[in-house]
């Protein structure tokens, strides 16, 4: 076995017990990021010395006995959109092409603290907007399954070097299912927590009542270990929770016997591929077996909450993206351009140059639906029915202990697929979305292969359940074995 | 189409973003299309529902206090232009 198809449990085992350094561990997935990542073009920015000076620190302080943290000297990826200081954070947008970040993230420090090694920064869909990873400024990233197909999105960059060990695991962000739904395409684990349960310090916003930082991972196991490092109050982020942060290990092997299972019937509508279906129905008689009981429940809203979610976020991210103004920091049009003469054209000419397509039509969008005449017929309502799609969700609880359906309606799309219709690129979200207009926590594991290509299903939980989604998804997963790795050979 | 060309043109003025005359064909498609999608909305019956529902549903306080960032000048030397250690802008007034 290569030292960079270990995971994270493994890993942090072979260097407690110093069977390898971080430093060699360090190197091998160096070696593997210049073998493939030509490939796979996962990452935005790799940085090797860096990695190598943190790895030699790390073993000096196991060395010297100092061992605190199953993160150290575990090499990891962070996805472009969280802070990184000293290091480029570019969202992916030509707008922060040189923006130096000039403190870290909470969670970039929180990670730091615990001993990670930070290999590099991962590529995404500008600002995070899009399923396929296609709407970043600066490349294309390839799923490692099938090198014609999209990694999905938006946190493609971080799922792809998880599948492709170019990484032990990676952070992504999820608003409305962009850590699940690119973990299910790429045949890794993603988990999204309850809203508040992760700092967003440092996490370049794009709809902040929805953002929230996961881990991307090769098992279950990985995922509880990285969400206990993260989780927790943060006086930065004052929607942060103060729920006591538990071991998210702790329940893992617990038995689901008896546990409480609702099958939404409005996710197995018209749309969904037959294939994907099939193997979360049979994903879902695995969970019976185990001992589950599986019972058939509606959310009637469900069916709105795509559309209240495209209104919603865009009208967030039209308020945060108010920044990028070309005064301040980033892309400005100022002293490059001759027609730039007034301050209105400093903004708008910066602005058109800066924005690719996709952040445009998500700018217009929310601009419009909050404008006068507009705003009660669009935000509002959009807002109302989020209320709906939550409640939804309460009264579900009330009968059953956690949702599973599957992640997304397809398998991985072709690249180019669907970047001339927006609307179709949107529908890849269908049934991620209500979980960050619930605020509840989700997880997306590998349930099986269709046509070579993975499928995820979804476990959906109550608020500030991790523990309890992290055991059924653990328990599915030691059930079965869908850990594969793509075969893909380094270059010769 | 839902969105006259006329009303891109003004979203573009608000969002401050200039457009040239193919992308405003363009972005009147697109945004026509994802304009009719969520008109669905219009369905539901939202008579009796309060929005802005959360979580966490608690308001967090602190005190309004001034702190100087430390590195500001950092934060300044991302900027295209600064002056007296603020940012410089073009002239608002003529």
């Amino acid at each position: 076995m290569e030292l960079f198809e270990l995971t994270l449990k493994e890993a942090a085992q072979k260097i407690k017990d110093r069977e390898f350094s971080s430093l060699e561990l360090t190197k091998a997935f160096l070696k593997r990021i210049d073998q493939i990542d030509e490939k796979i073009s996962a990452f935005l920015d790799v940085e090797k010395e860096t990695a190598l000076k943190t790895a030699k620190e790390i073993d000096h302080k196991i060395q010297k006995g100092e061992y605190y943290s199953p993160l150290m000297g575990i090499p990891v990826a962070v996805k472009d959109n969280i802070l990184t200081k000293g290091i480029k954070t570019t969202a992916g947008s030509k707008i922060l092409k040189d923006y130096q970040a000039s403190y870290d993230a909470t969670v970039t420090k929180k990670l730091k603290k615990a001993g990670m090694v930070l290999l590099g920064k991962t590529n995404l869909d500008e600002f995070a907007m899009g399923a396929s990873t296609e709407n970043s400024a600066f490349q294309k990233t390839n799923n490692p399954w099938d090198l014609s197909r999209v990694p999905g999105g938006s946190s493609g960059g971080s799922a792809a070097a998880v599948a492709a060990d170019e990484c032990i695991f990676a952070l992504g962000s999820d608003t409305g299912g962009s850590v699940r739904q690119p973990a299910a395409f790429c045949g890794v684990v993603g988990l999204k927590p309850t809203y508040g349960r992760v700092s967003r310090y440092g996490l370049i916003a794009l709809a902040s009542s929805f953002d929230q930082i996961g881990p991307i991972t090769k098992t279950v196991e990985d995922a509880a270990l990285v969400l206990n490092q993260i989780a927790g109050k943060d006086a930065f982020d004052s929607t942060s929770a103060s729920e006591v942060v538990p071991d998210y290990t702790k329940e893992l092997a617990k038995e689901i016997k008896g546990i409480k299972i609702g099958i939404p019937k409005e996710y197995f509508i018209k749309g969904i591929d037959k294939e994907v279906e099939k193997l979360v129905r049979a994903a879902i008689d695995k969970l019976k077996e185990l001992g589950a009981q599986i019972q058939e429940v509606s959310l009637p809203y469900t069916n709105y909450a795509l559309a209240a979610y495209y209104i919603i976020l865009p009208a967030e991210a039209s308020a945060n993206l108010a920044r990028y103004d070309g005064i301040r920091y980033g892309y400005s049009a100022l002293g490059k351009e001759e027609a730039v003469k007034n301050l209105f054209s400093v903004y708008s000419r910066s602005r058109a140059n800066g924005f690719g397509d996709e952040v445009k039509r998500r700018i217009m969008i929310g601009t419009y639906s909050l404008s006068s005449g507009y705003y009660d017929a669009y935000y509002l309502r959009a807002q109302k029915v989020k209320t709906l799609v939550a409640k939804d969700f309460k009264e579900v609880f009330q009968k059953v202990d956690l949702l599973a359906t599957p992640t997304t309606p397809t398998v991985a799309f072709r690249l180019g697929e669907k970047l001339d219709n927006p609307l179709t690129m949107y529908l890849s979200d269908i049934y991620t979305v209500s979980a960050n207009m619930g605020g509840i926590p989700a997880i997306s594991i590998p349930c099986g292969m269709a046509n070579q290509l993975p499928v995820g299903i979804q476990l959906i939980g109550k608020p500030f359940a991790e523990s309890q989604i992290l055991n059924v998804a653990y328990q599915y997963e030691q059930a079965t074995d869908w850990h594969f790795t793509p075969s893909l050979s380094p270059p010769l | 189409m839902s969105i006259s060309k006329e009303e891109v043109v003004h979203i573009a003025q608000l969002a401050r973003i200039e457009l040239s005359l193919a992308e405003i064909k363009k972005f009147q498609h697109q945004l026509s299309l994802i304009i009719d999608y969520v008109n669905k909305l219009k369905e539901v019956d939202v008579k009796q529902i309060l929005p802005w529902s959360t979580v966490l549903e608690l308001n967090v306080f602190r005190e309004d206090k001034v702190e100087q960032y430390a590195k500001y000048q950092e934060l300044l030397n991302q900027a295209p232009k600064q002056k007296n250690g603020h940012f410089k802008v073009k002239a608002v007034l003529k």
